[in-house]
C-alpha cells in the first residue's frame, strides 16, 4: 500500500496522511479482533465437541475465522474510511487524481492473496485426509481409512425416516442409532429410493444417501450425550419431518442395549434381506 | 435489417378492431391457447391406453403437459410474428414484416427488434416475475414464523421454495443482460444495434412465455424438488415438475441466445477505435457472462430433456434400478449450475466498476486486472462443480482439487475488490443513489465471499452443507450482490432509458431500509445454519424458534423497502414525470452523450473511439509517471 500514497503525490499540506492512518486502525482493530476470534469465539464455535471429528471442525472453523478475519477488516474498514475521508464537497464538481493502477501494489495484491488461497486448500487437504475430516460422505471407498478396529454401522435412508443395521451383531435393523463413546465407526450411508443426506450434528458427520450407494463416513464419538439427526438433502414432502435423536453411551450400555435389540427384532431379522452394501430396489416410479 | 413496409393506411386512422388483428399480442395469447390445447389433445392421443409409464393409475399425462407446453410456446411464438420472417423468406419473398414501430407505445407489447425498446420489455418483464419470486419469499417467511406447518402445510411451503428459487435464478439470470446489456452494449460500442435483432427479441419473449410456465405449476400440484430438481425425487413428482423442466429448459435456451447475441455483437460490431483495451469494463463483463451462457445453458436443456424422457417415455437415465444414476443428475445440473452462479455474479461486477469513476471522479483503477479478473472467473468456473457435492460421495477422491479450484477462484474475485478500494483512494467521491447501492455490493459480497471459503473446505461444508448457512451464503452474493447492483444499474440508467427523473429521497429510503433489513435478513441465517437447521424444512426445533421470528419480521420489512421503489416507480415515472438532464452523472461514457431519448438508430454518425471511457481526474502534478498495468 505504501507505494500507492506516495504514487498519488506528496499530500498537499494540512492533509493527514490517509495511508498510514488507516493502516493504523486496520491494524489495532486486527490486533483486538484476532485474539477474541481465536481464543473466546474459537472454542464456542459449532459443531462442539462431541466426536473426534466435530472437534476438528471447530479447529478448522477458527483457522478459517481467523483467516477472514483480517480481510474482513480490511475491507469493511477501508470501505468505511474511504467514504468518510474521500467525499465530493456539496454540490461541488471537483476531480479526483487521474490514478489508474499501481503495478506494484497490483503485484503484491496478487501474491498475497494466492498464497493465502493455496495455503488454504493446503490446510484443507491436509484436515480431509485426516482423521477430523473423516466425518463427511467419503464415497465407496475412501482415500484414507482411519487405523484401528472399527464398529460397521450401516445407514438406511428412506422416505422419510432413517433405520440402522449393525452387520456384526447378526445384522439387526434398528429405528435409532446409538454409539459407543470412544469407538471408531465405519457408517455406511445408502438409500432405497431418493437422495437423502444423514446428518448427525453434534458428531460432525454428514454423508448423502444414494440409492444404489454405498457412501462410508467415519466418527469416533467422545462424549456420551444425546445428538440430532437430521436429512440434510431434500427428499420430499416429509424432509423436514426426518429428524430423530441419537444417542453415545458407554461400551458396556451399548452392549446391553444392542442384545436386547437383538433378542427384541429376531423375528424381523429374519424377514429381512441378506445385510449388503447397498440395496438396489426395483425403480419405484410414478403410478406403481 | 431490411424493412419494407407493406400497409399504406397510417396505423392510427385504422379502426381498433382491424388493429387487433395481425400479429401481436393478443394472437399470440390465442393462438397460445389452442397451441396449449392441441398439444394436451396429441399427448393424450399418443399416450392413451398405451404402456406410458404413469398415466393410468394417477390420471396424470407427462407427455400431455409437456406437449401442451411445447404447442403453447410455439403458437404464442407465431402469433408474435416469429414464423413470419423465415417463412417469407424460404418463399423467396422480401421480408414484409414491421418489426420496429417507430413511435407510440405499441411496440413495447409485441415483436419489436429495436435494441432499446427490448432492453426496456426485459426491464419490466423481468420486474414482474421478481415481484412474483419475492410474493413467494414473503408467504415462505410467513410459514416460518411458527415451527410447524400450519400456514400453508408441508406440500405447498417446499412449492413455494421451489417456485421461489427457479424463479428468481430463471429470470435473474438476465436481471441485467436482459435490460441493461441489451440497451447499452450497442451504444457503449458505437453500434446502431445488436448483430442479431430478430433473436434479441426471441430471447425476451421466450423468457415470457416460461416465466408464465413457472407459475402455472400451481394448478398441476407444484413440484418438491426445490430449484435443483434432483433425481430420482424429480420422477417420483406430479405433474407441476414438468412445469419446472419446461421453465428451466426454456431459460436455458434463451440464455444460451442471448450470450451468442451479446458475443456476436460485441466481437464484431465494435466502432472503429474502440480496441479491447478501450472497452468500457461493463461490456467486459458482459462479455465474459456471455461466454459462460453459450457454453453452460445447453448442458442444462440437454439434462432437462434427459429428465422429461424419464418422467414420459420411461428411460432411465436418472433410476438407479434401471441402469441411471442419481449422481449423473447432480453432476450435470452443477456443470450448469456453477457457471449460471457466477453468471449472477460478473454483471454486479461491471456494473460496480463501471459506476465507480463516475462517481468518485477518478479514472477506474487497474482495468487490466479487473478484466482478467473477470475472465480469469469465467474460465475457472467450469472447474469448480463438484463442491456442490462434497459429501455426496462422488468422485470422493478428487475432493482436494474441487477445494483448490474452488479457493483460487477468489483470486480473481479478489481482483475486482481491489479495483474497487483503489478507485476510491483519494476519490471525489459523492454519495448518489447508484453509489450507495455500488458500496452496498461491496459489502454484502464480502460477506458473501468470505462464508463461501467455509463452503469450500470440505471438513467445514460437513457440517454446514444443506443448512441455512448455505441458503445465507447465496442470498449474500445474489441478493446482496446482484440485486443490489440491479437496483443501482435502474437508478443509473433508467432516466437515460425514459428520459425521467425518479424522486431521490425515496429512493434513498429504499437503499438504507432495503440495506439494513437485507442484512437483518441473512445474517441470523448463518447463525442457524451454524447452529444445525437445515434448509428446505418447514418444521425446525423450537431452540431455532426466536430467530426464525427476527428474520421472518426483517424479511417483511426488506420486502416493504420494494414496495418503496415500486411507489417511487409509479410516483415518479408515471405521475410527476420530471424530465432527465442528458448526463445527470457527468458520465464521460458514451451512452450519455447521446440525446434523450436515444435516436431510433442511436447515431446519426458512427462515432470513433481515441480513449476508454474512464478518463476523469486532474493529471498529477508531481510525482512519478503512471505505470503500466493501467489501461489506456
Ligand atoms: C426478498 C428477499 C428474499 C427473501 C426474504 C428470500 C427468502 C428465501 C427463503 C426463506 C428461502 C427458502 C428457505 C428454505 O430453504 O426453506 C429462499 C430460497 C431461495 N432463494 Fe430467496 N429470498 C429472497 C430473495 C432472493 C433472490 C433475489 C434470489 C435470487 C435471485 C433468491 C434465490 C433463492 C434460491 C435459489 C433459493 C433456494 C431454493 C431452493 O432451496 O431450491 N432469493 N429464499
Ligand atoms: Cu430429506
Ligand atoms: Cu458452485
Amino acid at each position: 500500500m505504501s507505494s500507492s500514497g506516495a504514487s498519488a503525490g506528496a499530500p498537499p499540506v494540512g492533509e493527514p496522511n490517509h495511508l498510514r492512518r488507516f493502516l493504523t486502525i486496520w491494524i489495532v482493530a486486527t490486533l483486538i479482533a484476532l485474539p477474541l476470534v481465536i481464543f473466546v469465539l474459537g472454542p464456542e464455535l459449532p459443531p462442539g465437541h462431541g466426536s473426534e471429528q466435530a472437534t476438528g471442525h471447530v479447529t478448522d472453523n477458527t483457522v478459517l475465522l481467523a483467516m477472514g478475519t483480517p480481510v474482513l477488516l480490511l475491507v469493511t474498514i477501508y470501505l468505511l474510511y474511504a467514504v468518510f475521508a474521500f467525499r465530493q464537497p456539496r454540490g461541488g464538481v471537483l476531480e479526483g487524481p487521474a490514478v489508474r493502477g499501481h503495478q506494484g501494489l497490483q503485484t503484491a495484491w496478487i501474491v498475497i492473496t494466492s498464497t493465502l488461497v493455496l495455503s488454504l486448500a493446503a490446510y484443507a487437504t491436509v484436515r480431509l485426509l485426516g482423521d477430523e475430516g473423516a466425518g463427511s460422505g467419503s464415497g465407496p471407498t475412501p482415500l484414507t481409512v482411519p487405523p484401528g478396529k472399527k464398529l460397521p454401522v450401516q445407514v438406511i435412508a428412506q422416505q422419510w425416516a432413517f433405520t440402522y443395521r449393525y452387520p456384526t451383531y447378526g445384522g439387526v435393523e434398528t429405528t435409532h442409532l446409538e454409539l459407543p463413546v470412544d469407538q471408531m465407526v465405519e457408517l455406511h450411508v445408502t438409500s432405497l429410493d431418493v437422495i437423502h443426506s444423514f446428518w448427525a450434528y453434534q458428531l460432525g458427520v454428514k454423508a448423502d444417501a444414494n440409492p444404489g450407494v454405498d457412501n462410508v463416513a467415519f466418527v469416533e464419538p467422545t462424549k456420551i450425550q444425546t445428538f440430532e439427526v437430521h436429512c440434510a438433502e431434500l427428499c420430499g414432502i416429509w424432509h423436514g419431518g426426518m429428524f430423530d435423536h441419537g444417542h453415545v453411551v458407554s461400551a458396556a450400555d451399548f452392549e446391553t442395549w444392542i442384545h436386547q435389540q437383538q433378542v427384541t427384532f429376531a423375528p424381523a431379522t429374519k424377514a429381512l434381506p441378506k445385510y449388503s452394501k447397498t440395496y438396489l430396489p426395483e425403480p419405484t416410479r410414478r403410478g406403481e | 435489417m431490411s424493412t419494407t413496409t407493406v400497409s399504406t393506411t397510417p396505423k392510427s386512422a385504422r379502426p381498433l378492431w382491424r388493429r387487433l388483428i395481425g400479429f401481436n399480442l393478443l394472437s399470440a395469447v390465442i393462438l397460445g391457447i389452442g397451441g396449449y390445447y392441441l398439444g394436451w389433445w396429441i399427448g393424450h392421443l399418443v399416450s392413451e391406453g398405451k404402456s406410458f409409464e404413469y398415466t393410468g393409475a394417477t390420471n396424470e399425462n407427462d407427455a400431455a403437459l409437456l406437449l401442451a407446453y411445447f404447442g403453447g410456446v410455439i403458437g404464442f411464438l407465431i402469433g408474435l410474428g416469429f414464423a413470419n420472417y423465415p417463412v417469407s423468406r424460404m418463399l423467396g419473398r422480401p421480408a414484409s414484416l414491421r418489426e420496429k414501430e417507430e413511435e407510440g407505445i405499441g411496440r413495447y407489447f409485441g415483436l419489436c427488434t429495436d435494441h432499446k425498446v427490448v432492453g426496456i420489455q426485459y426491464l419490466c418483464g423481468i420486474g414482474l416475475f421478481f415481484f412474483v419470486g419475492g410474493l413467494n419469499a414473503m408467504l415462505i417467511r410467513t410459514e416460518l414464523l411458527q415451527s410447524n406447518p400450519t400456514f400453508v402445510g408441508p406440500n405447498q411451503y417446499l412449492s413455494l421454495v421451489g417456485e421461489h428459487g427457479t424463479m428468481m435464478m430463471g429470470m435473474m439470470t438476465s436481471g441485467i443482460l436482459g435490460p441493461f446489456a441489451n440497451y447499452f452494449v450497442p451504444i457503449m460500442i458505437g453500434a446502431r444495434r445488436m448483430a442479431f435483432p430478430r433473436i434479441e427479441a426471441l430471447t425476451f419473449w421466450l423468457l415470457m412465455a416460461a416465466g408464465f410456465i413457472l407459475t402455472s405449476t400451481i394448478f398441476f400440484g407444484g413440484f418438491p424438488t426445490g430449484w435443483t430438481g434432483y433425481e430420482p425425487l424429480n420422477d417420483q413428482a406430479v405433474m407441476g415438475m414438468d412445469s419446472y423442466i419446461c421453465f428451466f429448459a426454456l431459460v436455458g435456451l434463451s440464455m444460451a441466445l442471448l450470450g451468442l447475441n451479446m458475443l456476436a455483437t460485441i466481437i464484431t460490431m465494435r466502432a472503429p477505435g474502440l480496441s479491447w483495451s478501450r472497452l468500457p469494463i461493463f461490456v467486459w463483463s458482459v462479455f465474459a457472462t456471455s461466454v459462460l451462457m453459450v457454453l453452460a445453458a445447453p448442458m442444462l436443456v440437454a439434462t432437462l430433456l434427459m429428465a422429461a424422457l424419464d418422467r414420459t417415455i420411461g428411460t432411465s437415465f436418472f433410476i438407479p434400478g434401471g441402469g441411471g444414476s442419481s449422481y449423473l443428475f447432480q453432476n450435470l445440473f452443477w456443470f450448469f449450475g456453477h457457471p449460471e452462479v457466477y453468471i449472477l455474479a460478473l454483471p454486479a461486477f461491471g456494473i460496480v466498476l463501471e459506476l465507480l469513476p463516475v462517481f468518485t471522479r477518478k479514472p477506474l483503477w487497474g482495468y487490466r486486472l479487473a478484466v482478467s479478473g473477470m475472465l480469469g472467473v469465467s474460465l475457472l468456473s467450469f472447474f469448480v462443480w463438484q463442491h456442490h457435492l462434497f459429501v455426496s460421495g462422488i468422485n470422493a477422491d478428487l475432493r482436494p482439487f474441487y477445494m483448490l479450484s474452488t479457493e483460487i477462484i477468489s483470486v480473481p474475485t479478489g481482483f475486482i475488490f481491489l479495483c474497487v478500494m483503489g478507485t476510491l483512494w483519494k476519490a471525489r467521491t459523492s454519495f448518489s443513489v447508484p453509489m450507495l447501492f455500488c458500496l452496498g455490493w461491496a459489502f454484502n459480497f464480502l460477506i458473501g465471499g468470505l462464508s463461501g471459503v467455509f463452503l469450500s473446505d470440505t471438513p467445514s461444508d460437513t457440517d454446514t452443507h444443506g443448512s441455512f448457512f448455505v441458503m445465507a451464503h447465496f442470498h449474500y452474493t445474489i441478493m446482496g450482490g446482484l440485486i443490489f447492483t440491479f437496483f443501482a444499474a435502474i437508478y443509473y440508467w433508467v432516466p437515460k432509458m425514459v428520459g425521467l427523473n425518479f424522486n431521490e429521497k425515496l429512493a434513498k429510503t429504499h437503499f438504507w431500509l432495503m440495506f439494513v433489513s437485507f442484512n437483518s435478513t441473512f445474517l441470523p441465517l448463518f447463525v442457524l445454519g451454524m447452529e444445525g437447521m437445515p434448509r428446505r424444512v418447514s418444521f425446525y426445533e423450537p431452540k431455532f424458534h426466536a430467530l426464525n421470528v427476527w428474520v421472518s419480521v426483517s424479511a417483511f420489512v426488506l420486502g416493504f423497502s420494494m414496495l418503496i421503489f415500486l411507489f417511487n416507480t409509479v410516483y415518479s415515472l408515471i405521475f410527476v414525470r420530471e424530465r432527465a438532464a442528458q448526463n445527470p452523472w457527468r458520465s464521460k461514457s458514451l451512452e450519455w452523450q447521446v440525446p434523450t431519448p436515444v435516436p431510433v438508430n442511436n447515431f446519426e454518425q458512427i462515432p470513433v473511439f481515441d480513449a476508454d471511457p474512464y478518463d476523469y481526474g486532474t493529471p498529477l502534478a508531481v510525482g512519478p509517471a503512471q505505470p503500466a498495468g493501467a489501461g489506456g
